[in-house]
């Protein structure tokens, strides 16, 4: 007897799969090969003119220092705000699994940044840090430390990472909240009656048996680090002091929406598309050889 | 059921019909797209309605359309699929992108000249008319919103420093006097400066009738070289960098930023937008005033007079030809010398044509409000000469954001001022060839 169902139409199968195949067509692939289309081009704004130049943009690009010197800003911004915003989140997370009374409230709390627009938290965490009008800033001011993002190229990073994390916080507890309280009670109790203090528990039983949570989160950090902070830039720093803060995802807004070179935008963009799919690769070849299914 | 569908076609049709109708009989329609948000976007709005109220054959709407970079993405965009809006309102560093569109859009003077509208170039102020013009003196884009820079003085820390607010400083050493004096007094910050490129280099170059770009700044069209890196703005900058050393000049930001610094009393000067003053007046709990922008009184022919910035509104082509009359008696309307003053007084902005510049002058908008004609003053200083009518370089927002780069290295110490200009100028120049080349 034929215990799996199978289906006898042929084309039933596609048929299901098609609105799936037609979304992923559309949203993805379609934009990303007129991405690929566009950075072969240089075409004036209203598209009057448009010249085939082959590879012109990209060695346009690959010729300007100051592009091959946004790669190093954009790979400290991405790893700083990763490892942070993973490593604050975990803690929050282990904190938050432990409490006992008002655990609803604390969980909503921490939430909340998530529901704030990236532009709109820049402007917050400018307010807090500006030169001229900010509160922690006079309070830096009065510890004897100079606080002026506007000159200061380290301080400018550390003001758009701090955003970024923030930001990114509330996700990424979200998942690790979800994957510490599917860890087995069973398997922490057996530890602890082994002996095992709670940091002993930690490490070798919980951080294992998140691993796959963590894998994931870290893919989707990177990608959020490379992709969606160019608002966070726009509204807190504007690349600035210098190319301090200027990262890869930035440049691609400011050319191609700001400053309408299509072309040159473009051809950013298919070169941070490179990065993320290599990185992806990499993660998935290389890391998750060492995630705990 | 059969005898249904067709009765819902006829409707349909009918409808339809009775739609088209309506359309006929009903006005022309004008979308103005802009970028006036706040209060201005209801001086915007009441502009458009009294034109509205004035005749029957035209409507014009104006849509808020978000920042000026916005606006403009969004104009291209709608022309590029077919569907433009009639008017655009574009900020001054997109001209050079709306210029090399030929095709895409409709000359100002060339509209009005089809349309039989009265348009007298003269009546325009000159400083304002050149910017937007070609070689030729042809008007390209209708003057609207625009404004110039100015010095503004905090009397309260000029007195407690000493100085007398009376006689403000008239040129750059005597600005880093009072700067000096502004400190010693106690005060965390002397001068600081709005928008630097704008104020610093762009205008500083007219200011002092010394090139910013090759070929009238740009304005002679492709092949243009930027020059700002000459020894006058070398030296300014180089001072600036001095003061700022001292603590007597400090930097607050590449925009408008700076401005928050002034008005909360921690710089006592600022130079910056004429269009400032309604924000100063509204926030600043001290007495201050408007100066004259200085100059070095050492170089030949300074004070020349400044160059504005701000933006026009510019005529997509348009498929329907009914749609030019309306523009251009709305323009009409638009430049005639009441409405020019009255928004020149709710908002700031300069008027745009001498003839409503009289008119202010005489309901003494000028004894009630002391200063708020030296934006003017400046622009009309002198004829505008080839090195200050204006500037036209494709690609200005890239150059503007590499200038801005260029001038925190040097107030960070990083650089000094002839290294930061000449890699500005050199950057610059890259992007100028860009521009041409997606351009010729």
């Amino acid at each position: 007897m034929e215990k799996r169902v199978v289906f006898q139409s042929r084309w039933l199968p596609y048929a299901l799969v098609a609105p799936q195949l037609a979304v992923t067509l559309v949203f993805f692939f379609w934009p990303a090969s007129q991405a690929l289309y566009w950075s072969l081009l240089i075409q004036d704004a209203f598209a009057a003119r448009t010249q085939f130049v082959w590879f012109d943009n990209f060695r346009d690009l690959f010729n300007d220092p100051h592009y091959i010197a946004s790669f190093q800003v954009t790979a400290v911004f991405s790893i700083l705000v990763t490892v942070i915003g993973l490593a604050i989140a975990l803690l929050l997370a282990v904190f938050a699994d432990r409490v006992v009374r008002g655990a609803k409230v604390y969980k909503t709390l921490l939430i909340w940044p998530y529901a704030v627009a990236a532009a709109v938290a820049a402007v917050l965490w400018v307010f807090l840090l500006n030169p001229t009008l900010g509160v922690l800033t006079h309070l830096l001011r009065a510890l004897g430390y100079d606080w002026n993002y506007l000159l200061n190229a380290r301080q400018a990073l550390i003001l758009i990472v701090i955003t970024a994390v923030w930001k990114q916080i509330s996700y990424n507890f979200l998942f690790f909240l979800a994957g510490l309280q599917s860890v087995p009670k069973s398997l922490i109790e057996a530890a602890a009656i082994d002996g095992a203090g709670p940091a002993r528990r930690f490490w070798t039983i919980v951080f294992p048996l998140l691993s796959p949570t963590t894998f994931f989160l870290l893919v989707v950090n990177i990608v959020y680090a490379f992709f969606d902070t160019f608002a966070i830039v726009d509204a807190a720093t504007s690349g600035g002091p210098v190319q301090a803060t200027a990262i890869l995802v930035f440049k691609v807004y400011q050319d191609g929406v700001q400053a309408l070179d299509l072309g040159g935008s473009a051809a950013q963009s298919v070169v941070l598309m490179a990065i993320v799919i290599a990185l992806t690769v990499a993660q998935f070849r290389f890391v998750e050889r060492r995630v705990q299914y | 059921m059969h005898n249904r569908m067709p009765g819902l076609a006829r409707a349909i049709v009918a409808a339809a019909l009775l739609g088209l109708a309506t359309q006929a009989q009903a006005v022309t329609e004008i979308q103005w797209w802009h970028s006036m948000t706040g209060k201005l976007n209801d001086i915007v709005t009441d502009i458009a309605t009294k034109f509205n109220a004035s005749q029957t054959d035209y409507k014009v709407t104006p849509i808020y359309k978000g920042q000026y970079d916005e606006s403009m993405t969004a104009a291209i965009a709608a022309y590029r699929s077919g569907n433009p809006p009639q008017i655009v309102q574009v900020f001054e560093v997109g001209t050079a992108t709306m210029m090399a569109a030929k095709g895409a859009v409709k000359p100002v003077y060339q509209l009005m000249a089809e349309q039989h509208e009265k348009f007298d170039p003269k009546v325009f102020l000159g400083a304002v008319y050149s910017y937007y013009s070609d070689t030729s003196g042809n008007l390209i884009s209708m003057p609207f919103n625009s404004s110039t820079q100015v010095l503004y003085v905090n009397d309260d820390a000029f007195k407690k420093a000493g100085l007398d607010p009376n006689n403000p400083p008239k040129t750059w050493p005597e600005v880093e006097q009072a700067a000096a004096k502004l400190k010693a007094s106690g005060a965390p910050c002397g001068f600081t400066t709005g928008w630097q490129s704008w104020v610093q280099l762009e205008s500083f170059s007219a200011w002092h009738n010394v090139p910013f770009a090759s070929q009238e700044n740009g304005l002679g069209g492709p092949g243009t070289r930027l020059e700002f890196n000459g020894p006058v703005q070398v030296k300014h900058i180089q001072n600036l960098a001095d003061w700022a050393k001292k603590g007597e000049f400090t930097y607050k930001g590449r925009k408008d930023e700076p401005l928050a610094a002034f008005t909360s009393g921690e710089c006592g000067m600022i130079t910056t937008s004429s269009g400032s003053y309604a924000n100063i007046k509204a926030n600043a709990k001290f007495a201050w005033r408007v100066a004259t922008l200085p100059y070095y009184a050492d170089v030949k022919g300074a004070p020349q007079n400044t160059v504005i910035g701000g933006a026009t509104l510019w005529v997509l082509n348009q498929k329907n030809p009914e749609m030019y009359k309306g523009i251009a008696k709305f323009f009409t309307y638009l430049s005639s010398p009441e409405v020019q003053e009255k928004w020149h007084a709710d908002t700031g902005y300069v008027p745009i044509t001498v003839t409503a510049y009289d008119l202010a002058k005489k309901n003494g908008l000028y004894t009630e409000r002391p200063g708020f004609d030296i934006a003017i003053k400046e622009l009309t200083n002198k004829p505008p000469t080839a090195n200050s009518k204006g500037l036209r370089l494709g690609n200005f927002v890239q150059i503007r954001n590499i200038i801005d780069e260029e001038l925190e290295s040097v107030w960070s110490g990083q650089k000094n001022a002839k290294q930061a200009l000449d890699e500005a100028v050199k950057r610059g120049n890259e992007q100028l060839d860009r521009f041409d080349k997606a351009n010729m």
